[in-house]
């Protein structure tokens, strides 16, 4: 047989939902087969069902051609399945050999660990297969790449040799993505197969050799990687055709909305962060900061949203002074801002997402009269907003917890939007989430732009700075040092400015 | 829905059961009736007038004490200083209660009022403590509540009496006794601070369901980059949360004070009832209707316990059946983790 998993047919339902409906993925020995859908389409569901967490109600699963029954994790494990899983599950107070050990350690005389022979079959795995890591290294004091090389361990310690992916690039940085990728030729090289979940097309190119496309719990196709393209995966993957030059017109802008002048902002070990920043956003148009991490963009965006206090230089919106105003007086001033990181700031996680979307506004009316919250109003409200925006929900009154990264972000941006702030800031939106959740993000931004508001966006993808901005302002090491207009620029320009080279030509600011 | 709705109702009433069935279980083992046991337990607690006013009575500061560690826990915040609030509560009101002679409709609400202050500011402190320097709740609510103790204990001693060993007896217009009710209960000391309870529990319920400011202490305990984010001030509600939290703890001590005592005396150790009041929150999942159901339980068994050796149940027995029952009835966790099991053993 030359297929070494077969899931046939599987069924898996919710209640209220079929997440699985009668899939087929059929994995060949030896390949990497990359799982392609939109984020909510039913990838994690099939997965879990193959990783032995959930049961199918109808279908079944064949290892090496044999009909199996995988009732929990550790058959998956003995039939050598292993996940990485996207949310490490490591101890960070261990150290890597002892991560990688843990529930299978080699003993000695039955009572102590072999930690000698532990040691020495680590750095025997990590070595076959080109997994560097330091064995002896606390996990709280390796990168985030070197972590997922642990987890990677840790199956291939327990004798996997069919390994699921699950979003593995989602926290990796470029750097590591490249890694990672020569990582996976590597374990198919050594006779590994590999199950690749993601809905990023450049990866899937790149490293699949076959894909299956699944979109709403229901199996689409299968093909080959070499007779398609990314415009045929995005369509099979949204159902419709994605287009990934955003349109838009020329912009026209107009007034200056945000204008800061002198900005210097410390981060949390009192460093300068931001450093004598300049910059204007002009009503009508979106302004693109590119940079590369850690250049002072976080802290810039939270010294305008107020949730950082600023050392001195002033922060003016519509020539109102702004600076260290609290976060509830500037979003009044008229600021609306998508955060960077959606689930530590932009949601209460445990409150029903309708509840969230007045997150800003339930002390105002309608939604609260004399102190005494309105919930129909409010629920009205949210119900309205969902149905605008297409957030992916069972009911407005579901936790947002439970709603994946894409609509708790669509969430986020109707909550912004629909507040028509004169500055909207939207930092990273459209981290993690698949071509569909971008597409309509972008058209959402450009939308805000065309109605004559200012518009900041912060990216770290380049590709979302060049598409989307109307001027690109380069920050490296705190201060803006270039502005460019992306029809003037390249993204091998941009990428040298990000390093800090200076522009021969310098641009109009 | 409707399955996690029943679950969320069958999981205490197994605990309950299985609480019943390991003291019986006891008392076979050491050679006494079980039978005889509980109906002794059930007598003592609802055998009739007399001792149902003795439970209410009992139930009364429960009700406050789990409402002080529940509003905190919901705001997410653990108040482990509920102990304290109350004698502090306990003492202000008594004081007021000896120290002044006023019409009742003035005196009584002052003197629930002073309590309801003397166990705001013992929150206060905490509260002020953790918003402006992190100081961690626990710790200086433990510290707290010696410092209640043994102040009150000064207080008592030294200052509102002359090296006594209790104060005088509240006046008769700062209690909440009741002569009708008395006399309704067969001369019980249940008092009228049942119905403040009850208030206090609806009150908690609208407060941080209903209200903005609700909606507010509810953010901040789930999340505070996401509230401070939205525009909220999480310092002012961190200390808000522990003044009305102690304001709880302190009028449970008014329970003590104006309705079941009607005075303070030097106390050898802690009273209890605001430790007992985390075992109430937390067996009524830190919801209003869920501690008064709890404060219920814990108060009927309390009393109830009193009559088991009637039955020939030694006390240190019956300490140990209501310790048990009160464990399985906490231990619902293990209850819904074989319940789940079962579930998706059907499953396969």
């Amino acid at each position: 047989m030359e297929y070494v998993i077969e899931m046939l047919n599987i069924r898996k339902e919710f209640p209220g939902i079929v997440a699985n409906d009668n899939i087929t993925l059929q994995v060949k020995e030896g390949e990497i087969h990359a799982l392609l859908g939109e984020n909510g389409a039913g990838k994690s569901t099939l997965m879990n069902v193959l990783f032995g967490l959930y049961q199918p109600e109808k279908g079944e699963i064949r290892v090496r051609g044999k009909k199996v029954k995988i009732t929990d994790p550790n058959v998956a494990n003995d039939l050598g399945i292993g996940m990485v899983h996207q949310h490490f599950m490591l101890v960070d107070t261990l150290t890597v050999t002892e991560n990688i050990i843990l529930g299978s350690e080699p003993k000695k005389y039955r009572l102590s660990i072999d930690m000698k022979k532990a040691e020495e079959d680590v750095r025997k795995i990590s070595e076959q297969y080109g997994l560097k890591v330091d064995p002896a290294a606390k996990i709280s004091d390796i990168s985030v790449g070197m972590q997922q090389r642990v987890e990677i361990l840790k199956t291939l310690y327990r004798g996997a040799d069919i390994l699921i992916f699950d979003e593995p690039t989602a926290v990796l940085t470029p750097q590591e993505i490249q890694e990672l990728i020569e990582i996976m030729h590597n374990l198919v090289r050594e006779g590994k197969s590999i199950i690749l979940i993601t809905h990023k097309l450049k990866e899937i190119m790149e490293v699949a050799d076959r894909c299956t496309v699944i979109r709403r719990g229901r199996g689409i196709k299968t093909l080959n990687i070499a007779e398609t393209n990314p415009n045929e995966l995005a369509s099979l993957m949204v159902g419709r055709e994605v287009s990934f030059k955003t349109e838009k017109e020329p912009a026209k802008p107009q007034d200056t909305i945000l204008s800061i002048k002198d900005l210097v902002v410390k981060d949390a070990r009192k460093v300068d962060m931001v450093r004598g920043l300049n910059l204007d956003v002009k009503a009508g148009e979106i302004v693109g900061i590119a940079g590369v991490d850690g250049n002072g963009q976080t802290e810039l965006i939270e010294a305008i949203a107020g949730l950082r206090p600023v050392e001195s230089g002033t922060i003016l919106l519509n020539g109102k002074d702004i600076t260290d105003l609290p976060p509830r007086k500037v979003t009044e001033a008229g600021v609306g801002h998508i955060p960077q990181d959606r689930q530590k700031f932009g949601l209460v996680l445990d409150y029903p997402i309708g509840e969230n979307m007045v997150l800003q506004t339930y002390y105002k009316q309608p939604f609260s009269k004399r102190g005494v919250l309105n919930f129909k109003n409010i629920y009205d409200k949210a119900k309205s907003l969902i149905k605008e925006y297409d957030v992916r929900t069972p009911s407005e009154f579901t936790r947002a917890r439970s709603l994946s990264g894409g609509n708790q972000q669509k969430a986020i941006i109707g909550r912004e939007v629909d507040r028509s702030p004169d500055l909207l800031i939207a930092a990273q939106p459209t981290r993690g989430l698949d071509v569909g959740a971008i597409e309509f993000i972008h058209t959402k931004l450009i939308e805000e732009r065309d109605k004559g508001r200012a518009v900041l966006l912060l990216s770290f993808e380049l590709d979302e700075i060049m598409n989307v901005s109307d001027r690109i302002a380069v920050m490296y090491e705190g201060q803006i040092v270039a502005i460019v207009k992306p029809e003037d620029t390249t993204e091998e320009e941009l990428g040298l400015l990000m390093a800090g080279s200076k522009k021969q030509k310098v641009g109009e600011s | 829905m409707s399955s996690n709705k029943f679950i969320n109702l069958l999981v205490p009433i197994i605990s309950l059961l299985l609480g019943l069935i390991a003291g019986a279980i006891i008392m076979v083992g050491f050679g006494y009736n079980a039978v005889e046991g509980f109906k002794a337990l059930w007598n003592g607690a609802f055998g009739d007038i007399y001792f149902i006013g003795e439970t209410v009575r009992q139930i009364t500061p429960y009700i406050f004490s789990g409402l002080a560690v529940a509003f905190a826990f919901r705001t997410g915040l653990f108040n482990i200083g509920v102990e304290g609030q109350v004698i502090v509560g306990w003492l202000a009101a008594v004081w007021v209660g000896v120290a002044f002679d006023l019409p009742m409709i003035v005196h009584l609400p002052l003197a629930i009022a002073a309590a309801a202050i003397a166990g705001a500011i013992w929150g206060f402190i905490p509260g002020l403590l953790k918003a402006k320097l992190r100081v961690h709740e626990v710790i200086v609510t433990i510290m707290l509540n010696y410092t209640a103790l043994y102040i009150a204990n000064h207080l008592v001693r030294n200052v509102i009496t002359d090296k006594g060993d209790r104060t005088e007896s509240i006046s008769s217009s700062a209690s909440l006794k009741s002569q009708w009710l008395m006399e309704f209960t067969q001369y019980s000391t249940m008092h009228m601070g049942i119905i403040l309870a009850l208030i206090a529990a609806v009150f908690m319920w609208f407060y941080l369901e209903k209200t903005t400011k609700g909606f507010e202490l509810r953010a901040v305990g789930f999340n505070q980059h996401a509230s401070k984010y939205a525009g909220m001030n999480v310092e002012k509600n961190i200390i808000l949360a522990m003044v009305i939290s102690g304001a709880f703890g302190g009028l449970a001590g008014a329970m003590e004070g104006l309705g079941t005592f009607g005075y303070m005396s030097v106390q050898s150790g802690f009273t209890n009832i605001g430790f007992d009041g985390i075992a109430v929150a937390l067996l009524g999942g830190n919801t209003a209707l869920g501690v008064v159901l709890a404060a219920g339980l814990f108060g009927s068994l309390k009393v109830g316990a009193l009559n088991m050796p009637v039955a020939g149940v030694p006390t240190e027995l019956v300490d140990i059946i209501v310790a048990l029952i009160i464990f399985f009835v906490a231990s619902g966790y293990i209850i819904r983790w074989f319940l789940s099991r079962m579930k998706r053993r059907e499953n396969k």
